[in-house]
């Protein structure tokens, strides 16, 4: 059994690892739910941003996080103008899928024109940069991804249950007639939705290239985790990807401590499985 | 049906003699990856698209067959060809485990069954990583002798690959218009109506499953030797899954052709845009037609084709003077009176309101009996669990001196019972005559599939939808949406029919229409429950009256008794205020 230090540890890495897994998800999931489209982009765009980022800071001498000023307008823009698209053609949940993918194809192949398929690395001012608490050493660009994510989870949740936006925008998810019936704009409010999703996937961009290693072909890395953290939170929910995403980055390191990395996968994926069979109305 | 095969085995017959005409060998390896994905998509169709249920683990049963075959052919000397039936055994092996559990679960359907069936890949992909089945570097393959069937490795390979390509297209044929094929459509379009009208949706599903879990065993044990090396960060990646679908939505879900058609064109447009020079430029080409094909033929390639071919299946106009109530086909008369369905303290709960609060009642044979109460009295909980739709908490359920009360719905579709909806839940994706049919295919009549196609058009007849044979339920208005659910009803040959609230939303005149239709029915020697708000029907059809409220039987005996009962005047129009 190894020791409480690195226990905790490694709970402390799972939740840093779980705040990106929900960053991403939380993108995912607000499409899925409540525009009913299957973003693969999500990823592909996840990582645009990242190199943007990488190209911003390592090469214009940018603050990483300035970045974000620059990223997060461009790619709502670039997000409302897929939903354009999508609306005008009437696209189907799996058809998004589909057409999502071959969006992700471009991506990468733009990715690849650009930055080639070497790895990057961004080696920025908060770097390797880490302090300690106790017997627990806390890397300053993980912090940084968690309170994003939870800044951000938050922020939406409070927007989808409190405003009229948000209640319009659960309504139109519930039944999109009668909520247009009812005077809803669901063409602007998924204009905006598809917009803020894709500046969330340049925000949880940003927080990969400030801890993680770039290469094109990582985009398919995520796509399997990320969605069953995206399906564990439920669909068009604000806090579950968060939540759910910490769960299984937790499950993930503390099996990586106390087996080997390579059964990782095993237990969140049959905790998700339990969770399917067990609770399915839960989800 | 014959020709159809017949084409498919020449096709195949003639690719076959393509290594003869002395094709590079680079292109024998490349229409070898065309027939591997035809054979992995055209499987994962089989239960996916047919049925609607979207599996995203297509990955664990190709990679089962694949490390079944390295196993086997390099731990154990088993020559190669030998390794493919188990390969299939093993993966369907695998399925079936996984069906067993997950469509017990009603509602891992859509989104979450696609999910689970993802997680059950990394769940295989991380056991075989970590067991001595794999143990982390793979498995090499390049011991194993390939099978001399063509001049070289890459012309055995094709061949082999031709030759279970047209053996997948021919099954994914057989399949589509075969009684499981009907079946499995009608799931994609709304299952409870499908096991609620007498199709046995787990088996079909397991069934379904298995074949496409065997399919693609046997590909991936193939493809094992194929790239002669396995690991399993390539088999059980998300890759498999993704492919399979995209290129089943491209050609078309619907079509049993449609995955092999979308397998050609993507491995295709992916080579030839890939390959050479410009590799880059060549994959955002193929990300730019993916998005266009999609954008502009959303139903896939095949999609129109599909719709068009079930238009296409015209029958001669029937003329007015035939759409009579003559055309009813005979039934056996009984005689009236010995009891039918006896109900003994049925009960049910939703979440603390008791619907029904211990009903005893009884329907004889050759009657009709109306059932009335005020609205949320239990009546329609009543029609669901004698239907099946529902289960009771307790009670006996007595049809025909057998209880039905914990049988499964189909099975009382078999015994004889058949419903409507008050809704009208037609299967959106069928043909008015389809949607007749398959109750006559898996009712109490269990016709064939031609058979039951005739028997819809005398039920159409019937009730006066002649002229809508080829429409489509969307096509329809409400009044003809519900007698769609009443001929539907009808064509099980049922011996105890369930009308529930067939009456409402229609004109007087529609209603007089129906009331007739009805007792036409009933003098063909069906016994109806029926349920209805429209007071003047019930009065004019009904032989007995039962009386629900609150979940209770109030009244119950011939109509002017029921009707002057004083609780029933109570439950109707409220306590006297005097």
């Amino acid at each position: 059994m190894p020791s409480v230090a690195l226990l905790s540890q490694s709970v402390l890495s799972g939740v840093f690892l779980g705040a990106l897994y929900g960053l991403l998800g939380l993108g995912l999931s607000l499409s899925w739910g409540l525009l009913r489209q299957i973003n693969l982009a999500h990823f592909a765009l996840a990582f645009l941003g990242a190199y943007l980022c990488y190209q911003l800071s390592a090469k214009g001498g940018m603050n990483p996080l300035a970045t974000l000023a620059v990223i997060v307008p461009a790619f709502f823009v670039l997000g409302a103008a897929m939903q354009w698209v999508f609306a005008r053609f009437r696209v189907s949940a799996f058809n998004s899928l589909l057409v999502t993918f071959g969006l992700t194809v471009i991506i990468e192949s733009v990715i690849q024109g650009i930055w080639t398929a070497d790895f990057r690395r961004l080696d920025s001012v908060y770097g390797d940069a880490k302090f300690k608490i106790g017997i627990l050493y806390v890397p300053v660009p993980e912090l940084i991804t968690l309170g994003l994510s939870l800044a951000l989870a938050f922020a939406i949740w409070a927007i989808l249950r409190y405003t009229d936006m948000g209640r319009a925008l659960r309504a139109t998810a519930e039944d999109g007639p009668i909520a247009a019936a009812f005077g809803v704009n669901q063409k602007a409010l998924g204009l905006l939705l598809a917009g803020t999703c894709a500046a969330l996937a340049g925000v949880a961009g940003v927080c990969i290239a400030l801890s993680y290693t770039l290469a094109p072909a990582q985009i398919y890395a995520w796509i399997g985790v990320v969605f069953a953290t995206v399906m564990l939170g439920g669909l068009g929910r604000a806090l579950g990807p968060i939540v759910a995403g910490i769960v299984i980055g937790v499950s993930e390191s503390l099996t990586m401590a106390i087996t080997s990395p390579a059964w990782a996968p095993l237990v969140s994926f049959s905790l998700l499985i339990l969770v399917l069979l067990l609770r399915p109305g839960k989800i | 049906m014959r020709n159809v095969v017949a084409a498919i085995l020449l096709a195949g017959g003639a690719l076959a003699l393509l290594p003869l005409v002395g094709l590079p060998l680079f292109y024998e390896s490349f229409l070898y990856l065309v027939f591997h994905w035809i054979v992995l998509a055209t499987s994962w169709n089989i239960l996916s698209g047919y049925s609607g249920y979207f599996s995203f683990g297509h990955g664990a049963f190709f990679g089962a067959g694949m490390y079944t075959t390295a196993v086997l052919a390099t731990r154990y000397d088993i020559p190669f060809l030998l390794t493919l039936p188990a390969a299939a055994l093993v993966a369907l092996l695998l399925g079936v485990a996984l069906g067993a559990v997950v469509f017990r679960v009603k509602r891992v359907r859509g989104e979450l069954f696609a999910l689970a069936t993802l997680a059950f890949t990394f769940v295989v992909g991380t056991i075989v990583l970590n067991t001595p089945i794999d143990g982390g570097p793979g498995i090499a393959l390049s011991g194993v002798a390939v099978p001399a069937l063509g001049r070289s490795a890459a012309s055995s390979f094709y061949l082999l690959a031709l030759a279970l390509g047209v053996g997948t297209l021919i099954i994914a044929y057989a399949v589509y218009g075969s009684k499981l094929g009907t079946g499995l459509f009608a799931i994609h379009d709304d299952e409870d109506v499908a096991e609620v009208l007498g199709v046995p949706t787990f088996r079909y599903k397991m069934a379904a499953f298995a074949i496409s879990c065997a399919l693609a065993g046997v590909a991936g044990g193939l493809h094992a030797l194929f790239v002669s090396y396995v690991t399993v960060s390539e088999t059980f990646s998300i890759t498999v899954p993704l492919s399979v679908v995209l290129m089943s939505v491209l050609g078309g879900t619907r079509h049993w052709a449609g995955p092999a058609v979308g397998a050609a064109l993507i491995t295709g447009l992916l080579y030839a845009f890939t390959a050479g020079d410009h590799a880059l430029a060549g994959k955002v080409v193929f990300g730019v037609v993916l998005i266009v094909v999609i954008l502009f033929m959303p139903d896939g390639v095949l999609g129109r084709f599909t719709a068009r071919r079930q238009r296409h299946r015209r029958i001669p106009k029937i003329t007015l003077a035939e759409e009579s109530l003559s055309a009813l086909p005979r039934m056996p008369r009984a005689a009236t009176g010995e009891p039918l369905l006896v109900a003994r303290g049925v009960r049910k709960a939703f979440r603390g309101v008791q619907a029904l609060d211990g009903v005893d009642l009884e329907v004889r044979r050759g009657e009709i009996l109306g059932l009335i109460g005020p609205n949320g009295s239990g009546k329609s909980t009543f029609i669901n669990l004698v239907s099946g739709h529902y289960r009771s908490d307790a009670g006996t359920l007595l049809f025909e001196s057998r209880d039905i009360a914990r049988r499964d719905a189909h099975l009382i579709a078999r015994a004889g019972i058949a419903r409507t909806y008050q809704i009208p839940r037609p299967f959106a994706h069928m043909s008015v005559q389809d949607n007749i049919a398959l109750p006559a295919m898996f009712g109490a009549a269990a016709l064939d599939r031609s058979p039951a196609l005739s028997e819809a058009r005398r039920w159409l007849a019937f009730t006066g939808l002649s002229t809508q044979v080829d429409a489509f339920p969307e096509d329809l208005n409400l009044h003809q949406r519900k007698f769609l659910e009443l001929a539907r009803a009808l064509a099980s040959r049922p011996r105890l029919l369930l009308l529930d609230e067939v009456l409402s939303g229609l004109t007087p005149g529609e209603i007089n229409d129906a009331v007739d239709l009805i007792r036409a029915i009933r003098d063909d020697g069906a016994t109806i429950v029926f349920v209805e708000h429209v007071m003047r029907a019930v009065m004019a059809l009904s032989d007995r009256l039962v009386v629900l409220d609150h979940g209770i039987v109030i009244a119950e005996g011939n109509v002017t008794t029921v009707m002057d009962h004083p609780d029933v005047v109570t439950a109707f129009l409220g306590r006297a205020c005097a």
